[in-house]
């Protein structure tokens, strides 16, 4: 850059760059501009010293503010949890049926049963409940251990073959891997449970899986295939298959006896938390 | 848009003191031309001469006008019944709501704002087609309080010359209390600026009261705070360097605008060869201008109207004012500098008469696009329902199978009543054949059903709806919600669809 080269159209100095005879204008910033970037410059100066800025080897250094956003986080789910407090009394003393009565409690039910679906039931049973091969299904009418409110409820408290000493507990026997029956009295049964869900299936090997089904199988499901809550002892004459309706799937669960497990939310959840979720559970479409 | 190659300015050349008999020559310099401008170049004042004229007067009306609109809407009252604001016009963030006069906007009819802004883009397009830049000069908010702020600075401190005396003069009391009262006086309009802009957001004597009392939110007193200190630096302190630097239409004016459209124009067929004229000379063989330099004088933006079309130009026309002050005096016709074309200048050069052709391919287009984008909206408008509906159906699940096979859908409906008093309503549910309805939120608790709605209202209703597994047809089934009135004036139908995944 020894001489200055004016551009002839603009009157600007240009950068005295040139690619294939086009030259680059030298246009001059205002000096309140790169003013600006200087003030920028000190704020993040002031910034490191006053802010959390640099990592040191045992941890960071914590500015005069010593501010955290993890702290802040804390403070504000504190203030959340105090300006929820008397409501969440209200909802811890209310029964069910009052909730449900209650338009107004009802809403604050759903509003916290919602959230605390997304954190804690959402992993297994989906964002909206609708479950997937081995977690059931929350929003037909399909229910293991009952519908009703209560039934959910303390279902959600107590779990499935969870550690709690009152947990809902059944047990379906591994069938074929535990050598009770054999692969071609499985097959037979099979046909049994299809025939029992009004499908089209083999009538010989119906005919002889009967008698295997009343030895084996009514003591839980019923003479009639028709389940029994009290034991959470699925219905086989349904539409709805926790482990898949195929004969693969159906052969499969009667060889392994696949059952899996609800964790009790009792001592993880507050009693008025389980109660919104039961509301909640209970509102998706299928609450009896 | 070329100008002249001047490498620097010559600092003591000697100049004459008149231009003409009885035309002051004034020493006033383009400082903001684009070949004065140096890398990181400090900004230098500009001391606009005030001139007096037609755009004078017209700027001073137009001032008034944009500025009482803008100060005092707010404060207009409009009676909407009980329950709802008085105030004319108001946009009501916390209650969704915007207001202007007898219209009332609910967030769901924001394509009102997009067709108005629309036509304010198409607008600007036509009127930059046809007249050139009249938004910049007359009714940019910029331009406006620049205006306003450079009167108060020639109201305290004097004209040109006081001014730039005044800046070179030491610090003496009197320069203090000038300044400090300009300063004073420019704040006082920059909050009250800032104050009127958030009285559009909220009852305007309620906030008013509560500002004074320290009692308003403090997202009020930032907003005022921030609009203040918007107002006092782009007014007072930054003025033409906002439109230069800052404003991105004069870039996007440059490409719109073509050699046909109006802008103020010297007109330099009549003016060159320019120099100063000494009384009795003739005036053959030599241009008009007398190169007295009061338009460069009067000029807010600190540019040389003589180096032709810049974008530094905000045609405020007030060199027009200046130089036929001047052509009045030296006796000469006016509008030297006028509202001209281009393409007449060149006309005139070249010997032909010159013409204005207003009616061009693309004032035509912008004209047709702003008659059809006006007539969509009217129609839209005049057409506009009370009432609305709108179905949101279940995602998650897509569907739910019951235990004997049949299929469910989830529907969430927003029933909408956009008028000040509440209504029945009949809300029903056809294109299906469903086994069973089950309708959450509402007394009815299957369809059809009756809803009472209250007034400026949404009210959230949810539907099951299940179909036997026999009568399900393959595929997504078209299915419509309908909501109508009692009275049978207004129906509103919503369309969704019923998926029960392949059978």
């Amino acid at each position: 850059m020894s001489d200055k080269e004016i551009d002839k159209v603009t009157g600007t100095e240009t950068t005295g760059h040139e690619w294939d005879g086009i030259k680059e204008l030298n246009t001059p910033l205002p000096r309140w501009w790169i003013n600006i970037f200087y003030a920028c410059i000190l704020w993040a100066v002031g910034y490191w010293v006053v802010m959390p800025a640099w990592p040191t080897i045992n941890g960071y250094t914590h500015g005069l503010l010593n501010h955290s956003q993890r702290d802040s986080v804390t403070a504000a789910v504190n203030d959340l949890k105090r300006a929820r407090a008397a409501r969440e009394t209200v909802l811890a003393n209310a029964s069910l049926e009052q909730i449900q009565a209650d338009p107004k409690l009802l809403q604050f039910a759903m509003a916290e049963g919602k959230a605390a679906f997304g954190d804690n039931c959402a992993g297994c049973h989906g964002a909206g409940g609708q479950g997937a091969k081995g977690y059931p299904n929350l929003n037909d009418d399909v229910w293991l251990w009952g519908g009703k409110l209560e039934d959910i409820q303390h279902t959600i408290t107590v779990g499935v073959r969870s550690t709690s000493p009152q947990t809902r507990q059944s047990q379906m026997p591994s069938w074929g891997r535990s050598n009770i029956l054999t692969p071609h009295q499985i097959i037979d049964l099979t046909e049994y449970v299809v025939n029992l869900s009004h499908r089209p299936a083999d009538h010989a090997a119906v005919a002889r899986a009967a008698k295997l089904f009343k030895d084996n199988c009514a003591s839980c499901h019923g003479p009639e295939g028709r389940g029994q809550r009290k034991d959470g002892a699925p219905n086989l004459t349904d539409n709805e298959w926790l482990y898949g309706g195929s004969r693969d799937a159906i052969y499969d669960q009667i060889w392994n006896g696949h059952g899996g497990v609800m964790p009790t939310w009792g001592g993880r959840l507050t009693p008025a938390t389980i109660k919104a979720l039961a509301v909640y559970v209970h509102s998706l479409g299928g609450g009896e | 848009m070329t100008a002249p190659i001047r490498i620097a300015p010559e600092a003591a050349q000697p100049l004459p003191v008149q231009a003409a008999d009885g035309v002051a020559r004034s020493d006033a310099e383009a400082s903001n031309s684009a070949s004065y401008r140096k890398l990181y170049k400090s900004r230098v004042p500009i001391y606009p001469k005030e001139m007096d004229g037609l755009y004078r007067q017209i700027k001073w009306a137009m001032m008034a006008i944009t500025l009482s609109i803008y100060y005092l809407v707010p404060w207009i009252r409009w009676d909407r019944g009980p329950g709802a604001p008085d105030q004319a016009v108001l946009v009501d963030m916390a209650h969704e709501r915007f207001y202007f006069f007898f219209i009332e906007l609910w967030p769901q009819e924001v394509y009102y704002i997009t067709g108005l802004l629309i036509l304010a883009a198409v607008s600007l397009f036509l009127i930059n087609a046809l007249f050139g830049r009249l938004w910049c000069g007359y009714s940019c908010p910029q331009t406006v309080w620049t205006d306003l702020f450079i009167w108060v600075e020639t109201k305290i401190e004097g004209d040109r010359g006081a001014r730039i005396r005044l800046a070179a003069a030491p610090w003496t009391a009197s320069k203090v209390a000038k300044r400090v009262a300009k300063h004073v006086i420019w704040l006082t309009f920059a909050v009250a600026t800032g104050g009127a802009w958030v009285f559009y957001f909220a009852d305007a004597p309620t906030l008013l009261h509560q500002l004074l009392t320290g009692t308003a939110s403090i997202g009020n007193y930032a907003f005022i705070a921030i609009l203040t200190l918007t107002t006092y630096c782009f007014g007072g302190l930054m003025r033409e360097q906002v439109c230069t630097y800052m404003c991105p239409w004069p870039r996007i004016q440059a490409a719109m605008t073509d050699r046909e459209a109006l802008s103020v124009t010297y007109r330099r067929d009549r003016g060159e060869t320019r120099g100063p004229h000494k009384k009795g000379e003739p005036w053959d063989g030599r241009g008009d201008c007398i190169d007295c330099k009061q338009c460069v004088a009067a000029c807010p933006m600190g540019i040389d109207i003589r180096d032709g079309a810049q974008l530094e130009c905000i045609n405020c026309a007030l060199c027009i004012d200046a130089c036929d002050d001047v052509m009045a005096k030296i006796g000469r016709p006016l509008g030297l500098i006028a509202y001209d074309t281009e393409a007449n200048v060149e006309r005139r050069i070249k010997g032909e008469r010159q013409r204005f052709r207003f009616i061009r391919p693309r004032t035509i287009l912008y004209g047709a696009v702003i008659a059809i984008v006006g007539a969509v909206m009217l129609f839209t408008f005049v057409n506009r329902q009370t009432l609305a509906l709108d179905v949101i159906r279940d995602r998650n699940p897509d569907f739910v199978t019951l235990a004997d096979g049949a299929i469910r859908n989830g529907y969430t409906l927003k029933l909408m009543n956009r008028q000040g008093a509440a209504r029945q309503l009949r809300l029903n549910l056809a294109g299906i054949s469903p086994r069973k309805v089950v309708v959450i939120g509402l007394p009815d608790t299957s369809l059809p059903a009756t809803v009472a709605l209250e007034g400026d209202a949404v009210r959230t209703v949810r539907v099951l709806v299940t179909v036997a597994r026999g009568d399900f047809l393959s595929g997504p089934q078209p299915v419509r919600f309908t909501l109508s009135d009692a009275a049978g004036r207004e129906n509103r139908t919503a369309n969704a669809i019923f998926v029960g995944g392949r059978q």
